[in-house]
């Protein structure tokens, strides 16, 4: 494999995905989360919102690459060239890339997959990310917007502090709802209990979504329901991410009702949501959360003073 | 930004000052009697049918290109997982998903018959009706050298048992594939055995041309936390370089047995030094399997890597080093 920093090897002048040796420009802590920004001109170039790139590894034992979603890429300007991911430590792969250091030097195959199809007329879009699958959808966002479509979006995660770039989000979109597990931040709930609002106020034309599976049965269930477009960047486990090995498949219902496995790095990882035969999957939404409603507190029943309300003076 | 070094595709990397001794290295290597241009060739199930791994590079480079195991029927395969990462290696249970023979004839074939690819067709299936009949509408297909049976299958009609773990079934099918077929057939092995030898001596007496050597290795793992196997499929098979003394082993074991049958060593292989290894064992020829998840060019950088190695050491033909392994006495 290459091992200086900046070559590559890959078919010029075409979409193809590429591998690259690249540069590490940044490694940094983004909320709960890490953030990896590497110097990739062939893959920026090429890539769009939703394709992935799978990064070499070191580590004890580890063989396969890892794939991760592209959060970000620049075309032009002093960082044009530059890909970023964002990820979570889960596993001796994920630990290792937490422990590079900046100029660095990871191998990187991409862009992969099939990417998240853009509307081909005015429509208000939803983005509804869950955990670090937000940071995909930032990147979808910015290509909606430079597009001139309205962008609405859910952002849900287990706690305040597992909710990735709230301040990108409200940045790039016309609202942002908020949804955490734990009632630490925005709505106490899961951002199914707040879609079918958010499509009614916003006039969601089309939902995009990228987290975590059950998440995506949900949404899409919901979205099917509601007849609503539904577009989710699934996760499945990958060997190669170029689409030779047949792990990642998903179940896809087809138009005369069959039911085929197709593969998330190639044929995906975007998938139309209502088409996936979630029932054939291990992916179960679980059971709702339990949200204790809130007591309204009783109005008091006097007025307060002004030494009451600020103190003696 | 540092310079890029471009690599037009259909060219591996190379170094023009080295280009005349490289040029003295003989690649060409025959297997089963098909002629090859090199040893390289693909692991089945490890290269889709070839058009994933040309977006990368022009596959019919390599020597030839051993296509993903095809049934009679299309086939969905298993539920998900689907695989786990394990020390060195990897666990895989796809369950042969393919389109079946016919759309594979249709789309898959043609393509690499557009390609110019040496084609070596695998062929699976649950019953010795099965393998001939998939082995019957593989004749006269241009492209095609040779057709591997995987007989890493559950036989249906014997309790489900695996062909390859059995000389006598081993031997069934390959008598009934090669009443049909038009070129050589190797009949691919497992190392789950007690002998490799008496299997692959069943085989051969059977009609086999030539041996593939090894399949992967059944193995299991189990989440310690929720108590599940990583597979949905509860058992796998366990590839990548973890295997690949395993598979070096069972391709001087046979052969040491059996001079004369030509092997196709598979197992492991991530560098050239590896690839030299199966060769000095008595592989004509090598598969590279799990190697290709990690590195999409592999086969195109084994092919410059073994001119290089041999140009190196003033080794100009492979079949020099067939079987070239020395005792230490």
């Amino acid at each position: 494999m290459a091992s200086r920093a900046g070559t590559m090897q890959g078919r010029i002048g075409t979409d193809d995905p590429v591998q690259a040796s690249c540069e590490v420009l940044a490694r940094r802590r983004e909320g709960a989360y890490w953030l990896l920004s590497i110097a990739c001109p062939s893959i920026a170039e090429r890539a769009k919102p939703g394709q992935f790139v799978n990064i070499a590894v070191g580590g004890f034992g580890t063989l396969l690459r890892r794939p991760f979603s592209i959060a970000r890429v620049s075309k032009q300007g002093v960082a044009a060239g530059t890909v970023d991911v964002v990820f979570d430590a889960h596993g001796p792969g994920t630990d290792w890339l937490t422990t590079v250091s900046v100029h660095d030097v990871v191998d990187v195959v991409g862009p992969l997959g099939t990417p998240f199809p853009l509307p081909q007329r005015k429509v208000a879009c939803l983005l509804v990310g869950g955990g670090y699958g937000v940071a995909p959808l930032l990147y979808l966002a910015e290509e909606l917007t430079r597009k001139g479509l309205r962008v609405d979006m859910i952002v849900g995660a287990a706690s305040q502090e597992r909710i990735l770039s709230q301040i990108e989000a409200k940045r790039l979109t016309a609202s942002v709802t908020f949804t955490t597990d734990d009632g630490s931040y925005g709505v106490h709930g899961r951002v199914t209990d707040v879609l079918e609002e958010v499509v009614e106020n916003c006039h969601s034309g089309v939902v995009y979504a990228c987290g975590p599976n059950p998440m995506l049965r949900a949404v899409s269930e919901r979205c099917k329901e509601m007849k609503l477009p539904v577009q989710v960047a699934v996760e499945e486990h990958m060997a190669c991410g170029i689409g030779v090995c047949f792990t990642c498949v998903m179940p896809m219902r087809q138009k005369d009702g069959t039911v085929r496995m197709k593969r998330s790095c190639i044929d995906g990882p975007v998938f139309n949501g209502a088409r996936i035969a979630w029932e054939a999957t291990r992916f179960d939404v679980g059971p709702p959360l339990l949200v204790e409603p809130e007591e309204a507190e009783a109005p008091p029943e006097v007025r307060p003073s002004e030494a009451d309300l600020w103190g003696e003076s | 930004m540092t310079d890029v070094r471009r690599i037009e595709a259909g060219q591996a990397p190379r170094d023009d000052a080295d280009a005349g001794r490289d040029a003295a290295v003989d690649l060409s290597t025959v297997l089963a009697g098909v002629e090859l241009p090199n040893p390289i060739l693909t692991a089945s199930g490890c290269f889709a049918s070839g058009p994933e791994i040309d977006r990368f590079y022009d596959v019919e480079q390599l020597g030839a290109i051993v296509v993903k195991s095809i049934t009679l029927e299309p086939r969905e395969g298993l539920p998900t997982p689907r695989m786990a990462e394990t020390p060195s290696g990897m666990l895989n249970a796809i369950g042969l998903q393919n389109p079946g023979i016919d759309a594979w004839l249709d789309n898959d074939l043609p393509w690499l018959q557009g390609k110019g690819a040496r084609v070596v067709a695998s062929i699976a299936g649950k019953t010795v009706a099965d393998f001939r009949e998939v082995a019957r509408r593989l004749r006269h297909r241009a492209g095609i050298v040779a057709i591997e049976v995987n007989l890493s299958c559950p036989n249906v009609d014997h309790r489900g048992l695996v062909f390859a773990c059995s000389p006598t079934a081993s031997a069934e099918v390959i008598t009934a594939v090669r009443r049909e077929v038009d070129v050589p057939v190797l009949a691919k092995l497992t190392s789950d055995v007690t002998d490799v030898v008496s299997v692959a001596q069943a085989v051969v007496d059977a009609g086999a041309h030539g041996l593939t050597l090894i399949n992967t290795v059944l193995g299991m793992s189990i989440d310690p936390d929720t108590g599940r196997p990583a597979l949905s499929n509860g058992y796998g098979g366990l590839s990548g370089p973890a295997i690949r003394p395993i598979a070096i082993r069972n391709v001087h074991q046979v052969h040491q047995a059996l001079p004369e049958t030509p092997i196709l060593g598979c197992g492991g292989v991530r560098d050239v030094t590896d690839v030299v290894q199966f060769l000095r064992a008595g592989a004509s020829a090598v598969s590279v399997g799990t190697t290709t998840f990690v590195d999409p060019f592999a086969g195109q950088r084994l092919i410059a890597e073994l001119r290089r190695w041999m140009a190196e050491r003033g080794i100009t033909s492979v079949s020099e080093l067939i079987g070239a392994v020395h005792p230490w006495t």
